[in-house]
């Protein structure tokens, strides 16, 4: 990638990459409710990490986060399919997902799915896809 | 689940284990890990023969998926059983023999045991199932462990060669197979066996009948090696000799004699299934005999041996089905010839499995089978010689072994088959006991081969590579188990003949309906018979051959190499391969543009066709909102971005300019009140404009390569085709609603059904779950595409 001495960037994107994260993760859980979920979770996510490599270069963020995307597409697929199939254990067709009410403290009256599970699968696939796919492409020079 | 079910996937069970023992038993040798399997088993199927013989069938029933009939039904009954048996019996024998025939120290035993467990429930599988889409599943099964076993020694050209061809002969048939199976059930409306046997005699005359005989004759003819399919079998004997002992002498080439054995009662009203069964059974049965004795290689001459008896059973079945046509007829006129395919079933399997396993001592002790090498053995190895010797009496049906009965009873068969005065069988039915006499004197022929080639003549310690001794006593319990059988049965056959009424009363159940019961008594001397004099002849004859061979066997080397069935499989294999390279080449020229254009030209015409063809072209601007100022401004942004990616100097530009278009893009979805969709569009815009100018170091420059007007005008007519047919089809997917909107379900549902509020994303994750699943797989194997590629690339690059 680019070798720029981007300061501004860099500083920036030093605060920018948490606010991202973090809106990303809201994004995810708000998804039941709200506009969100893995899809948008997951790109955002990706979109931070773009933004990091952008201000930096790829070797310096490949060591700040040493993931190997790969096997996050495959920890995604099993957290799909293991929710998927879960149902199965119990007599139910595949992808019976099941839900209740519980009250945390601080949180309230909060609902506990299965869903979310499922959806941290795509959120994992979505993100192990994207980075796969821009650090591959990226490394190839 | 019941007991039952457990019995059949139990040595699938265990083959999970087996690698994790091997790794951490390493002292002892695994197969005595498995060994326990079969013989539970073994004596757990014993069990039901009470049952079997007084007509009882057992039946058990889960449920797999009920929506479409498939149930993994099972069903114990007479011939069920006998093959489970045969399975788990001579299961247990060579897996006694396989610890002494392969050494723990250099074979890779965790694979060999997990092949032969998956193969054995395999084999279970197919002969207890109830349901015929069960049974296709486990039949697969059976030609994938078959192709794992032969190609074992996988550093062996030849092991892969004969893995491949069997893997090609079989699945071929496997396939035709499901076919006639889905033809049954459109006729029967059921997968299930037993309710289609209930139903034969209304599906008689069908427009789909022959078809799906022929089909099902495909499976069952390719799987148990007849004539000309039977090219596979030959080169199977690559495996290792107790492989081939258990699945390529004994069970699984068997299964397709159970499959016709099973459908007889369904297929034999109609005189094809006679014709084909015991015609293609006879023209084996003499072409494997004839071709045995040319063949120099203990197991090649072995696995003739085979394909012949294979015929000659299959044969049996084809005349017996005739029996069918004269319920009237008593005390089993026809039938005699089921009789004599079920016992001769059972002794083949005793004689030629111990003398697959006599050969494999003989290769082991000697470090060959090539019967020009070997000789004079006799005082070397007693014991072994002793085996061979009964084995190879029985198999050419002398007295006082099984094999002469079954052989005897044979004969009577297909001399009553001339009687049959159905279908032609007056004109041709004279062929039957004249082949039949002719292929067995080829088959006393190669049996007197084996024994004496191998262990009389002059000794030639000098050709052997090793110095050879009696094997092991562990080596010979196996073999002498079932010498010792071949001996009882020939001795007292009456032992088995409950069995065999049981079995029949499987393959012919509407005799037994018509108040017959099978009586089978087995006779040792039937006075003055026309048999005996044939069986005399047989000898006589085999005899004078024997002694005579050099003179005539020169007729082996007048057949041309060329026109064999084996230079054809090779030759079309060639082809194929070369024909499909070719037309492969022709398209994937490795250009995207062309493939872009494949896609798109099939995407006009398709479409653009359809369209016509149907008429389906409506615009109703009924109920069409009024276009408000801020989406025509929105619209022409979107418009001139696109058209400004077109003109663009410098590809920078473009890439910028494209995103332009996808942020318009989201900001129609934001105006339409859809910010699901925005937001992902906006994320994605962002994520591909960096993507982008990641790959844009790799590009040319644009406007370098200078396209000539052809080029371009094509690229032109194809996108303004595009545009053209993707908008006909949103105006008229607008203006036409066909069924009534789903969202309906979605607003009423959302809540009450998933506890969720946002529809789309409980869509995604909840109401059609499944497509989300499918498309992250998609996406995931997308990832390790590129990955692959670029990487592949990269290290192909490093290389040079």
């Amino acid at each position: 990638m680019m070798k720029t001495n981007n300061l501004i960037l860099q500083t920036a994107t030093k605060i920018l990459l948490f606010v991202i994260v973090l809106f990303s993760i809201y994004m995810f859980f708000a998804g039941h409710y709200e506009p969100g979920g893995g899809f948008i979770g997951g790109l955002m996510t990706s979109g931070a990490i773009v933004l990091l490599l952008i201000a930096y270069d790829i070797k310096t963020v490949s060591k700040a986060l040493p993931f190997d995307y790969k096997k996050v597409v495959g920890v995604g697929l099993l957290f799909a399919t293991g929710t998927a199939a879960g149902g199965l254990l119990f007599g139910k067709p595949l992808l019976t997902h099941w839900f209740t009410y519980v009250d945390l403290p601080l949180l309230g009256k909060t609902s506990l799915h299965t869903a979310v599970l499922f959806d941290i699968g795509v959120y994992l696939v979505v993100i192990g896809t994207t980075m796969t796919i821009i650090q591959t492409i990226g490394e190839s020079e | 689940m019941s007991l039952l079910h457990l019995a059949i996937i139990s040595p699938l069970i265990l083959a999970l284990f087996i690698p994790l023992v091997h790794k951490t038993v390493s002292k002892i040798h695994t197969g005595w890990f498995l060994l326990p399997l079969p013989v539970a088993l073994f004596a757990y199927f014993l069990s039901f023969l009470g049952d079997a013989i007084g007509g009882q069938a057992i039946m058990e029933t889960l449920a797999w998926i009920p929506s479409l009939g498939i149930d993994f039904s099972v069903r114990v009954d007479g011939l069920g059983l006998l093959f489970a048996l045969l399975i788990t019996g001579i299961g247990s024998l060579v897996v006694l023999y396989s610890i002494y025939y392969l050494s723990m120290e250099k074979e890779k035993l965790n694979q060999f045991y997990v092949y032969l467990l998956l193969f054995m429930g395999a084999m279970l599988g197919v002969v207890l199932s109830d349901n015929f889409i069960v049974l296709y599943a486990f039949w697969e099964l059976t030609s994938f462990s078959s192709f794992l076993l032969i190609g074992y020694w996988n550093h062996r050209e030849r092991s892969r060669y004969g893995a491949q061809k069997s893997m090609l002969i079989t699945v071929f048939g496997g396939l035709a197979m499901l076919g006639g199976i889905i033809l049954l059930y459109l006729m029967t409306g059921t997968f299930s066996i037993s309710a289609t046997v209930a139903m034969a005699g209304d599906i008689v005359g069908h427009s789909l009948f022959i078809p799906a005989l022929i089909c099902i004759l495909l499976g069952a003819f390719t799987k148990s090696a007849q004539f000309p399919f039977h090219i596979w079998l030959p080169d199977a004997m690559e495996a290792p000799t107790p492989v081939s002992a258990y699945l390529h002498s004994a069970t699984m080439v068997k299964a397709g004699i159970y499959l016709v054995a099973r459908l007889t009662p369904v297929f034999a009203f109609e005189g094809l299934w006679i014709w084909l069964v015991g015609g293609i059974g006879l023209l084996t049965l003499f072409w494997g005999s004839f071709s045995a004795v040319k063949h120099t290689d203990l197991k090649g001459i072995l696995a003739y041996s085979t394909i012949s008896q294979l015929g000659l059973i299959m044969s049996l079945l084809g005349v017996g089905a005739a029996a069918l046509h004269f319920p009237e007829m008593e005390d089993g006129y026809f039938a005699v010839a089921v009789t004599a395919a079920v016992f001769h079933l059972i002794n083949h399997a005793t004689f030629k499995g111990s003398l697959f396993m006599v050969v494999g001592i003989v290769d082991h002790e000697t470090g060959t089978r090539d019967i020009r090498r070997l000789g004079g053995l006799m005082t070397v190895m007693p014991i072994t010689f002793t085996l061979a010797l009964i084995g190879s009496f029985s198999m050419a049906g002398l007295p006082p072994f099984n094999g002469f009965l079954s052989k005897e009873m044979f004969f009577t068969g297909m001399l009553r088959a001339q009687e049959i005065g159905l279908f032609n069988m007056e004109s041709f039915g004279l062929l039957f006991p004249v082949v039949a006499w002719v292929a067995s004197v080829f088959t006393f022929l190669y049996s007197m081969i084996i024994v004496f080639k191998t262990f009389t003549g002059k000794f030639q310690p000098e050709k052997l590579e090793v110095k050879p001794h009696e094997a092991p006593i562990g080596m010979l319990i196996s073999p002498v188990i079932l010498v010792s059988l071949v001996v009882i049965i020939g001795l007292f056959p009456n032992l088995v003949a409950p069995l065999i009424e049981s079995v029949m009363a499987s393959i012919l159940p509407p005799l037994l309906a018509a108040g017959h019961d099978f009586d089978v008594h087995i006779y040792h001397w039937h006075g003055l018979s026309p048999e005996l004099f044939m069986t005399i002849g047989v000898i006589l004859a085999g005899i004078l051959l024997y002694k005579f061979m050099p003179k005539w066997a020169g007729i082996y080397n007048r057949m041309p190499e060329k026109f064999s069935l084996n230079s054809f499989y090779d030759k079309g294999l060639e082809n194929i391969q070369r024909g499909a390279a070719k037309i492969t080449d022709a398209y994937m020229t490795g250009s995207i543009r062309s493939y872009l254009l494949y896609i798109f030209t099939f995407f006009i015409l398709s479409l653009g066709i359809t369209l016509f063809l149907k008429d389906a072209f409506v615009l109703d601007m009924s109920h069409v909102a009024e276009i408000r100022a801020y989406e025509l401004v929105l619209a022409v942004i979107t418009a001139v971005a696109a058209i400004s990616v077109l003109l663009a100097k410098s590809r920078l530009s473009a890439i910028i300019l494209l995103g332009a278009v996808g942020y318009s893009v989201s900001l129609f979805y934001v105006v339409f009140r859809a910010p699901d969709l925005a937001l992902t569009q906006l994320v994605i815009e962002t994520v591909s404009v960096a993507l982008f100018l990641l790959a844009f170091y790799h590009l040319p420059k644009l406007g370098k390569n200078i396209e000539d007007t052809r080029f371009k005008a094509g690229n032109l007519i194809i996108s303004i085709g595009v545009g053209a047919i993707v908008t006909l089809i949103a105006l008229s997917a607008h203006s036409s609603k066909m069924f009534d909107s789903i969202s309906q379900y979605y607003i009423e549902n959302t809540y009450k059904k998933a506890a969720g509020e946002n529809m789309v994303n409980v869509t995604l994750v909840d109401f059609r779950g499944f497509d989300t699943l499918f498309e992250i797989t998609v996406l995931g194997i997308a990832a390790l595409g590129i990955y692959s590629l670029i990487k592949l690339r990269m290290t192909r690059g490093r290389e040079q």
